[in-house]
C-alpha cells in the first residue's frame, strides 16, 4: 500500500512541478521574444539573460523532480 | 562516504528492481528498469577499502566514475599545458588547439571581466576556467558509448559546488577581514529586532544556493540520460521492430539537446559562481 501511494505521489508531483516550470519559462520566453522584436541591437544581451532565467527556473524544477525520483523509490 | 548517497538510492532502486521484475508478472518494465539502473550506477573496477581497526571506514575503490574524472582531467592538463606552450612561444597552434581559444577568451571577456572588474578578476579566473572545462569535459565525455558521465554522481557534484562554498567563506573572509564578512552579509541600517531574523537566513542562503547548483547539475546530466534509455527501451516494451525508427530518431533527437545542455550546464554553473563569489569578494557598499 506504501509503495502504490509513494509511486502515485511521485507522479502527481513531478507533474505539478513540472507544469510551474512550464508556465514560468512559457512567460519569460514570451517575454525575451516581444523584447527583441522591439529593440533588434539588444538581442544578443536579452538572449544571454533569458537562457540564464531559464536555467535558474529549471533548477527549481530538477529539484523537485530529483525529489520526486527519490521518492518513486522507496 | 563518496559513494553514499547514490549507493543507498542505487541500492533502494536494485530492490525496487526486483521487486518489480517478481510482482509486476511481466519481465519487460523490471528488466528495462533494472538496465536503467545500471547505466547510471557506478560500476567497480577496483576496490580499495581503507579498514584502520578492522572496521570499514572508507570506500576509496576506484570506480568507472573515478576513471572518468582521471580521463578529463589528464585531457584538460594535456590540451592546455599544449595551448599554452605555443601561446608562449608565439608559433602556430594548430587547427585543433585553435578550437579552445574562443571558449576561453569567452569566460574571461564575456563572463568574469564584465562582472568582477578587471583586476580582482584576474586573480580569480584560474578558478572559473577550471570549473568550466572540468564540468564541460565531464558532461562530454559522457556522451560517449561506454563511458560514463562523471557529473552524474551527486558526490562529484558536490565537490564542484563545495569549492564555490568554499570559496565564498574562505576568500570573502580574506578580502574583506573574518568579521567583517559575517557583519557585511546583513545590509547597514536595519531596524535591531530584524538581525535576528535575517543574519541566520543569509547564512543558510549561502549554503542553500551552493546546493542549489549541484542538484541542477546532477538532475541536468542525470535526466539526460535516463531519457535517452527510457526511449531506447519503449523498443522493448512494444516487441515490436517498427517503434524502433521513431524511437531512435526521438533518441538521436535527445542526443543532440543533451549536447547543447552539456554546455549550458557548464556555462550556468561557472556564472553562477562569478556571480556569487564576486558578491563575497567585491568589497560592499
Amino acid at each position: 500500500m506504501t509503495g502504490l501511494v509513494a509511486h502515485l505521489s511521485a507522479g502527481i508531483g513531478a507533474a505539478l512541478a513540472i507544469i510551474g516550470a512550464g508556465y514560468g519559462i512559457g512567460r519569460l520566453a514570451g517575454s525575451a521574444l516581444e523584447g527583441m522584436a522591439r529593440q533588434p541591437e539588444a538581442a544578443g544581451d536579452i538572449r544571454t539573460a533569458m537562457i540564464i532565467a531559464a536555467a535558474l527556473i529549471e533548477g527549481l524544477a530538477f529539484l523537485a523532480l530529483v525529489i520526486c525520483l527519490l521518492l518513486s523509490f522507496k | 562516504m563518496t559513494n553514499f548517497l547514490s549507493a543507498s538510492t542505487a541500492n533502494a532502486a536494485h530492490a525496487a528492481a526486483e521487486a518489480g521484475e517478481h510482482a509486476a508478472g511481466g519481465n519487460d518494465a523490471g528488466t528495462i528498469m533494472q538496465h536503467l539502473i545500471e547505466h547510471v550506477y557506478d560500476h567497480v573496477l577496483i576496490q580499495i577499502d581503507w579498514h584502520p581497526f578492522g572496521w570499514q571506514w572508507l570506500d576509496l575503490s576506484i570506480t568507472k566514475l573515478t576513471l572518468m574524472l582521471w580521463v578529463a582531467a589528464a585531457l584538460i592538463f594535456i590540451l592546455f599545458r599544449s595551448l599554452a606552450g605555443r601561446q608562449a612561444k608565439k608559433s602556430m597552434r594548430g587547427r585543433y588547439l585553435n578550437f579552445l581559444e574562443p571558449f576561453v577568451i569567452y569566460v574571461r571577456d564575456q563572463m568574469v571581466y564584465p562582472i568582477m572588474g578587471d583586476t580582482l578578476g584576474r586573480k580569480y579566473l584560474p578558478l572559473f576556467l577550471t570549473q568550466f572545462f572540468f564540468i564541460l569535459f565531464c558532461n562530454l565525455l559522457g556522451l560517449i558509448p561506454g563511458m560514463s558521465t562523471a557529473t552524474s554522481n551527486l558526490a562529484v557534484c558536490g565537490t564542484l559546488a563545495f569549492t564555490t562554498l568554499f570559496t565564498i567563506i574562505g576568500m570573502g573572509m580574506v578580502e574583506q577581514g573574518p568579521l567583517t564578512f559575517w557583519k557585511n552579509l546583513v545590509p547597514s541600517g536595519m531596524p535591531w529586532p530584524i538581525i535576528p531574523i535575517l543574519f541566520p537566513l543569509e547564512v543558510i542562503g549561502i549554503v542553500i544556493k551552493c546546493f542549489a547548483l549541484t542538484i541542477r547539475l546532477f538532475a541536468n546530466m542525470v535526466a539526460g540520460h535516463i531519457v535517452i534509455l527510457s526511449f531506447l527501451g519503449l523498443i522493448f516494451i512494444f516487441h515490436n521492430y517498427f517503434v524502433a525508427l521513431p524511437a531512435v530518431a526521438f533518441s538521436l533527437f535527445l542526443y543532440v539537446l543533451e549536447l547543447f545542455v552539456a554546455f549550458l550546464q557548464a556555462f550556468i554553473f561557472t556564472l553562477l559562481s562569478i556571480i556569487f563569489i564576486n558578491m563575497a569578494v567585491h568589497p560592499e557598499h
